[in-house]
């Protein structure tokens, strides 16, 4: 038995103890040892051009004594896991995480200044779309329909936003376009995947491939020959919040924002209260871990899939009305770029629940807008790199730090009666 | 009383079978009607039409004097009719609350549910009729006995008079047979009628009022359970005499085929759940193991097969050390598994019966020359297997899927006894199966051990120990408790092992039960 109780410790606790010293060796050696004890990095906590927000003195940190501590903060971990042994493993790696990405962003800003608001800000911007097509994960797999054809739909309801919203002039009239079609693509998926028990993945990734095509040639054929009168929409203006906008910091990020990304925070609640407080979402869960039981019981499963699919293309409908109205006003051939299957890692991430889809998209904006902050600092890493950083966290993520996810237990599977 | 339900001349059949044949039923007020017959009698599809998951060809069905139309499981719950599934239709990652109400869901302001409201009304009716279990418990986290209460509330939350028990006892222990034999009797007192398929005839006398045996889609008889005995019921079943003995001759214990010293094993979940087991199987004898389910047998049987890596101790076969040794190789010394998850482990369900009949020799001459599998070597050996065994099957070239539970396991044993063998693990050989399919594998095993096979038997039915074991060896939480001679085992003995009591105790206790029954009568 002796044998038996050293081996585990060997492996539970002294070499993640080991890696968390070397984590916090590797944030030293890569950020504090070239740095000079005097320079000082200085942290923008005000928001830039006009804003309501009451102004607070910036934050300037000495990089080196700060990296210092970020480091000891891994090694003080390191050394707490070999005495004592850490239960959340998730935690001890998320914060390590945060003091590498904290100490790397001293050093970046070595000599120089840093809007941290404007950063933040603009990770929730950049979050939004994923969030959205996280969403729209959720409330679909939810109910055991796997859609991989997000990415389709985000891009269709971008393309179909920003005709709408030239030809109409109402980005309103848009935004509801953009939704409706979404929900149209999302009913197209769930007619071929719950009715016709095609094969999920092949459905959609034939939606993707169709939606590349048909938008790439709906943009070069119309909209570049007619910039002004199809490709031209405008962009929803940005609210700011009442008194809640003041507050330093939180203000600016979170409550001057344009409506989409307002939506997309309040879908995120109103998701969750549906999925676990009403009959609804109880309804939901057991049709996607259990369609027989529900069936036993009087469930229309079939309607149950059908409804989620619908309004998960509506959600993600609303996240490609982002692209264009939302962001830049006018459309790009593939201008999403993948976010639909970010959106989808975001959704495993966060082990398919809202809030832990929205955690997960916020990381992933975080590292897509800190790629184009880094880029405008100047530092010496090639930009190709930079542009790489959200897809790299993806992968990270995705093979690391889930682990075993908790997928509903019918995800994907048809269900047949009898 | 008065006729609660009668259903008159169902008939049901699907492409090629006639599932139902022109069945006529009558259930009376309080009383428990057993419905008696083989897998593919019928049973589940009559009481799947009742219960509106299917639509009967012809037929009419009459609740309490009116006609009526169940077209969904919804008009079965309006007109009271509730379902205990025999694979239980519970979602395990949700409480037991939740599983309750999903459907008829409870809530406040109209739109969130009241999980407190119908957890009180789950106490209420916990207390009622004597169903022990905690609302806010996971599925997952309760045993099968739990879950199959919940499975009740769930029914009697929906306020149903008539309650269909769809083979509640396949997955319980004795004790939780016990537990829901008390229940069923609260049920009937309080006013509750009950249907109560089954195959297994010592529970239908125990507690059936009525007995309607069924044969091939059709009513064979209703008798009274006073009015048969076990034989009787059985040759009503099956069409034929059936022997509910094993006969055997005495043991002729050889060499050591199996040596076990010591060993513990962890779970997937790598809790040690063997702990320190030895024990040893001769050439010529069966060693039964009893317990409870989930008391360490499976990672036992596991190990001993290779499909687990063991944390320490020793497993000798045939003289030979098993250390972490590959199950092929395993497969080679002389082992042969009938495991105990026959379509997760026994079987490739989607691949014909011929080619699961070589799945562990599929590599070797004659089957194989080289690379090249010979299919004509392999589906004459299924053929001549399929015929010896008594495999019932339109082909050879048919899915492992499409037949029964008892052909799928006599195409496992007809693989495994094929080769030459020393060492027999036979993990709940007959779990599921009807009495002609379980009085055939016995026999099987019989045959084997008189032919000099050393025979380890996993199973959780004291029945099917007591019937076939030579020495009985009692798991308790990863441990063997004891190990007895057959001769010397009475049932109410191991039952109190199995429970977990000190042997020595155990056997004060089991002196005093007899005496006490000895008494009463």
């Amino acid at each position: 038995m002796a044998m038996t109780s050293a081996r585990p410790f060997i492996k539970s606790r002294l070499l993640p103890g080991l890696l968390l010293f070397l984590a916090g060796a590797v944030i030293y050696l890569l950020f504090g040892s070239g740095v000079d004890w005097s320079q000082q990095a200085t942290f923008g906590l005000n928001p830039t051009g006009r804003t309501e927000a009451l102004v607070i003195p910036d934050l300037t940190l000495p990089v080196k004594a700060s990296v210092v501590v970020l480091s000891l903060v891994a090694v003080f971990l390191g050394a707490w896991q070999m005495a004592r042994g850490i239960r959340s493993s998730g935690l001890a790696v998320g914060l390590v995480a945060f003091a590498f990405v904290a100490a790397f962003l001293l050093w970046a800003t070595k000599d120089n200044s840093f809007s941290l608001v404007g950063m933040l800000s603009s990770s929730l911007v950049r979050a939004t779309p994923i969030a959205l097509a996280a969403l729209c994960g959720v409330i679909s797999e939810r109910a055991a329909v796997v859609n991989i054809g997000i990415e389709g739909i985000l891009l269709i309801s971008a393309q179909t936003a920003v005709i709408v919203g030239t030809k109409s002039g109402n980005l309103y009239v848009a935004l509801i376009a953009a939704i409706l079609v979404g929900g149209l693509v999302g009913a197209f998926h769930a007619l071929m995947a719950v009715k016709f028990k095609v094969d999920q993945i092949v459905s959609g990734v034939a939606i993707n491939i169709f939606a590349v095509g048909a938008t790439s040639f709906v943009s070069s054929r119309f909209l570049e020959k007619d910039i002004n009168g199809l490709n031209n929409s405008g962009t929803f203006p940005t609210i700011s919040v009442p008194l809640l906008s003041k507050i330093p910091v939180l203000g600016p990020v979170l409550f001057e924002n344009n409506i989409i990304v307002f939506l997309m925070m309040i879908l995120v609640v109103v998701l969750h209260v549906v999925l676990f407080y009403t009959p609804w979402g109880l309804r939901t869960r057991a049709v996607g871990e259990h369609p027989k039981a529900a069936d036993t019981l009087g469930v229309n499963v079939f309607l149950t899939r059908y409804v989620n699919v619908i309004l998960g293309g509506m959600i993600a409908g609303l996240g490609g009305a982002y692209f264009t109205i939302g962001a830049v006003g006018r459309f790009d051939e593939v201008m999403t770029a993948g976010k639909g299957f970010i959106g989808l890692a975001a959704m495993i991430f966060g082990k398919w629940t809202p809030f832990g889809a929205f955690a997960a998209s916020l990381l992933f904006g975080f590292a897509d807008s800190l790629q184009v902050k880094l880029q405008i600092l100047g530092i010496p890493i090639p930009s190709e790199f930079l542009l790489m950083a959200p897809y790299i966290v993806t992968m990270v993520v995705l093979a690391g730090v889930v682990g075993s996810a908790m997928a509903p237990a019918a995800d994907g599977v048809p269900y047949e009666k009898n | 009383m008065s006729t609660v339900l009668e259903l008159q001349g169902i008939t049901k059949s699907f492409p090629g079978v006639l599932a139902n044949d022109h069945i006529d039923l009558t259930l009376e007020q309080g009383e428990v009607h057993a419905l008696l017959g083989e897998n593919g009698a019928g049973k589940t599809t009559l009481m799947n039409i009742l219960y509106g998951l299917y639509k009967p060809d012809e037929g009419k069905i009459k609740i309490k004097g009116n006609e009526v139309e169940i077209h969904s499981p919804n008009d079965a719950i309006r007109q009271g009719i509730g379902m205990v599934h025999q694979h239980f239709m519970l979602v395990p990652v949700m409480t037991v609350t939740e599983n309750v109400m999903l459907g008829v869901e409870t809530t406040r302001a109209g739109v969130f549910l009241d999980r407190a409201a119908v957890a009180r009304k789950i106490r209420e009716i916990s207390e009622r009729y004597g169903l022990e279990v905690d609302p806010d418990a996971y599925i997952k986290d309760l045993p099968v006995g739990a879950q199959q209460r919940v499975e009740i509330i769930k029914v009697l939350y929906r306020e149903a008079d008539i309650l269909i028990l769809d083979e509640p006892t396949a997955v319980l222990t004795p004790q939780e047979v016990e537990g829901l034999f008390k229940i069923i009797k609260t049920l009937v007192e309080k006013g509750k009628s009950l249907i109560f398929i089954t195959h297994k005839l010592k529970e239908v006398l125990a507690i059936a009022d009525r007995i309607t045996v069924l044969r091939g889609g059709r009513v064979v008889g209703t008798v009274k359970p006073q009015e048969v005995t076990q034989e009787k019921l059985a040759s009503m079943m099956v069409g034929r005499e059936v022997s509910l003995v094993v006969k055997k001759q005495p043991a002729n214990p050889g060499e050591v085929v199996l040596e076990v010293k010591d060993l513990h094993v962890r779970d997937e979940r790598h809790n040690l759940t063997v702990r320190g087991v030895s024990f040893e199987v001769r050439a010529g004898e069966v060693l039964g193991i009893a317990g409870v389910q989930g008391n360490g047998q499976t990672e036992l049987v596991y190990a001993l097969t290779g499909l687990t890596p063991i944390v320490s101790g020793e497993i000798k076969i045939a003289g030979q050390t098993i250390h972490n040794t590959a199950p092929r190789q395993i497969l080679e010394r002389g082992v042969a598994h009938i495991p105990e998850d026959r379509q997760r482990h026994g079987l490739v369900l989607p691949f014909p019966i011929h080619d699961n009949m070589v799945l562990c020799t599929y590599y070797l001459p004659p089957f194989a020359n080289g690379m090249v599998l010979q299919e004509k070597v392999i589906a004459e050996n299924a053929a001549r297997l399929a015929e010896e065994f008594d495999v019932r099957t339109p082909s050879v070239f048919v899915p492992a899927s499409s037949l029964s539970g008892g052909n799928q396991q006599k195409v496992i044993v007809a693989r495994e006894f094929s080769r030459p063998i020393k060492l027999l693990i036979a993990s709940q050989p007959t779990r599921g199966l009807d009495v002609g399919s379980i009085e055939y594998i016995h026999s099987r095993i019989i045959q084997k051990r008189s032919e000099g096979t050393g025979v380890l038997l996993v199973s959780s039915e004291l029945d099917e120990i007591m019937a076939l074991s030579d020495r009985i060896a009692v798991m308790y939480k990863g441990q063997i408790v004891a190990i007895v001679p057959a001769s010397k085992a009475s049932k109410e003995y191991l039952g109190l092992l199995m429970a977990g009591i000190h042997p020595d105790e155990a056997a004060e206790k089991a002196v005093e039960a007899t005496e006490e029954v000895e008494r009463v009568f």
